[in-house]
């Protein structure tokens, strides 16, 4: 308990420092659309593939269950829409994102700790913790959302890909589900998940790889730590945000 | 100047450096020596501040580093070269941009400005023409050379150098100390060099300081090696079996 308290109180005043005002703007700019770069358009294939066998999943074992009930076929258009929308789009791929760009991020910075590259900025003058870390949270927080946002359309287009052309249900009715019951505030609560996850999943693996010690398997170790807590979080903050949206 | 003061560092129980004090001077190459383990490093990053002492003082001229806010501290560095001993150069950059990362950071010039600062640095260190390469590309001594490159892009006035021989080839390693020898007297600025390197003690030794089992055990310059009579001194120098029987026929004759 006191080693969480302590880790926690050394994550708040580490914030302190990511979030300072730039040496120079210009700098953290050019940082920042190179993370926008590796986060957003190196994430984007698999994204699109796990949204695809989201949504594809969603629909075959919503028809699987609806067999023999009197829920209207045309509800898995329903509830492809709304379970990708409020759940499975921004979990599932900020989750797949821990795993990927966050054991990343943890890797890199570990890299840079091992290797003297921070200590070396850090003898120039840079605020490193601001230089390294506050781009890659700001990227994240633009381009998660974007993705999430792909991965939604994509899932509810894996889900008529699942059902349609094998003629499980027909294109009117899994257009129609579409099309019924929208609640704009749904998109809200997706794009208010992925800004969470976002920040999440940057900070905490940032976290892990900036304070690194030691050697490899440390490194390793960090990198690990910084994809299972991202994960746990992301689920935590899943079930508050949940609460409190729905509420 | 630089002044270390009653320097004192534990890690845990084990006591790394003990009441430590020496001034290190402006336009002189400042050897810091000793063992493996005896404490070189450790006071180069205090120096620095990269690790904080248990307890003393450094001085930066008038100023009292440790008592610096983080961003006054930051602007001192900003004085500071370090040549680290693994060069640390950024992987993901070529030469041009680890050199240009500095100027990029922090100064106002123009880009054709920084482009002449970053060729006249690289002139400097004799690596004309290597703008375009990557660190992976480039020998141990070369990658040595562009870390000072980078040290001295703007302007320092105090130079750290950890181990800059290491791993180095002697003819090499020479040309380094040579580098970071002229660029000293040139500007006139404070170098600090951490090393257990022999050549370069008798070679750009003009103050020496010798740390064993993290106590200063003796200070001097590369002519008082040679004559004196300090115990720990003439342990560390003649550690070799060959240099002790080749001091015992210059003895003899």
């Amino acid at each position: 308990m006191f080693k969480f308290i302590s880790h926690f109180g050394i994550y708040i005043q580490w914030l302190m420092q990511v979030f300072h005002k730039p040496e120079k703007v210009s700098m953290y700019w050019k940082e920042t659309l190179r993370q926008m770069n590796s986060i957003g358009i190196g994430s984007l294939v698999i994204v699109c593939i796990i949204s695809i066998f989201i949504g594809a999943v969603t629909a075959v074992q919503f028809a699987y269950q609806m067999s023999g009930s009197l829920i209207p076929r045309y509800y898995v258009g329903y509830i492809v829409r709304d379970m990708t929308i409020i759940e499975l789009a921004p979990t599932f791929s900020c989750m797949l994102l821990a795993g990927k760009v966050g054991s990343n991020l943890a890797a890199e910075l570990g890299g840079m700790r091992q290797k003297e590259h921070i200590d070396a900025m850090e003898i120039m003058g840079v605020n490193t913790a601001a230089y390294l870390v506050q781009p890659k949270i700001i990227a994240a927080l633009i381009v998660v959302p974007m993705l999430v946002c792909v991965g939604a359309f994509i899932s509810v287009i894996g889900g008529y890909l699942a059902v349609v052309p094998t003629g499980l249900f027909s294109h009117a009715e899994y257009i129609r589900g579409l099309r019924s019951f929208f609640e704009p505030y749904n998109v809200w609560m997706m794009f208010v998940k992925a800004f969470v996850f976002a920040y999440i999943l940057t900070t905490v693996s940032c976290y892990q790889g900036y304070f690194v010690k030691g050697g490899s398997i440390e490194l390793g170790d960090a990198s690990t730590r910084a994809v299972v807590y991202s994960n746990i979080l992301i689920l935590l903050s899943d079930y508050i945000i949940a609460m409190l949206m729905t509420s | 100047m630089i002044k270390a003061i009653n320097i004192f560092k534990n890690f845990g129980e084990q006591e790394v450096l003990k009441d430590v004090s020496c001034q290190f001077e402006q336009g002189k190459a400042n050897l810091i020596i000793g063992r493996s383990g005896a404490g070189k490093t450790v006071l180069l990053k205090i120096l620095i501040g990269l690790v904080h002492p248990t307890s003393g003082k450094i001085w930066y001229d008038d100023v009292d580093f440790y008592s610096l806010e983080k961003q006054p501290m930051r602007e001192l560095r900003m004085q500071i070269g370090m040549l680290f001993q693994g060069s640390a150069l950024f992987d993901s950059m070529n030469v041009e941009d680890n050199i240009r990362f500095p100027l990029d950071m922090f100064s106002h010039m123009s880009r054709k400005e920084k482009n002449q600062r970053v060729n006249y640095c690289l002139e400097r260190v004799s690596l004309t023409g290597t703008n375009k390469k990557y660190p992976s590309e480039l020998s141990g001594g070369m990658q040595k050379r562009v870390g000072i490159a980078r040290a001295i892009v703007l302007n320092p006035k105090y130079l750290f150098c950890d181990e800059p021989n290491s791993g180095l080839d002697p003819k090499t390693a020479l040309v380094i100390d040579e580098l970071i020898y002229s660029i000293t007297k040139e500007n006139n600025i404070i170098t600090v060099i951490n090393t257990h390197d022999m050549n370069s003690v008798m070679e750009i030794g003009d103050n020496i300081f010798l740390l064993h089992e993290g106590k200063l055990a003796w200070k001097g310059n590369k002519d008082e090696v040679l004559t004196t009579d300090n115990e720990t001194l003439e342990s560390f120098i003649f550690a070799s079996p060959f240099l002790q029987k080749l001091r015992k026929k210059m003895a003899e004759k």
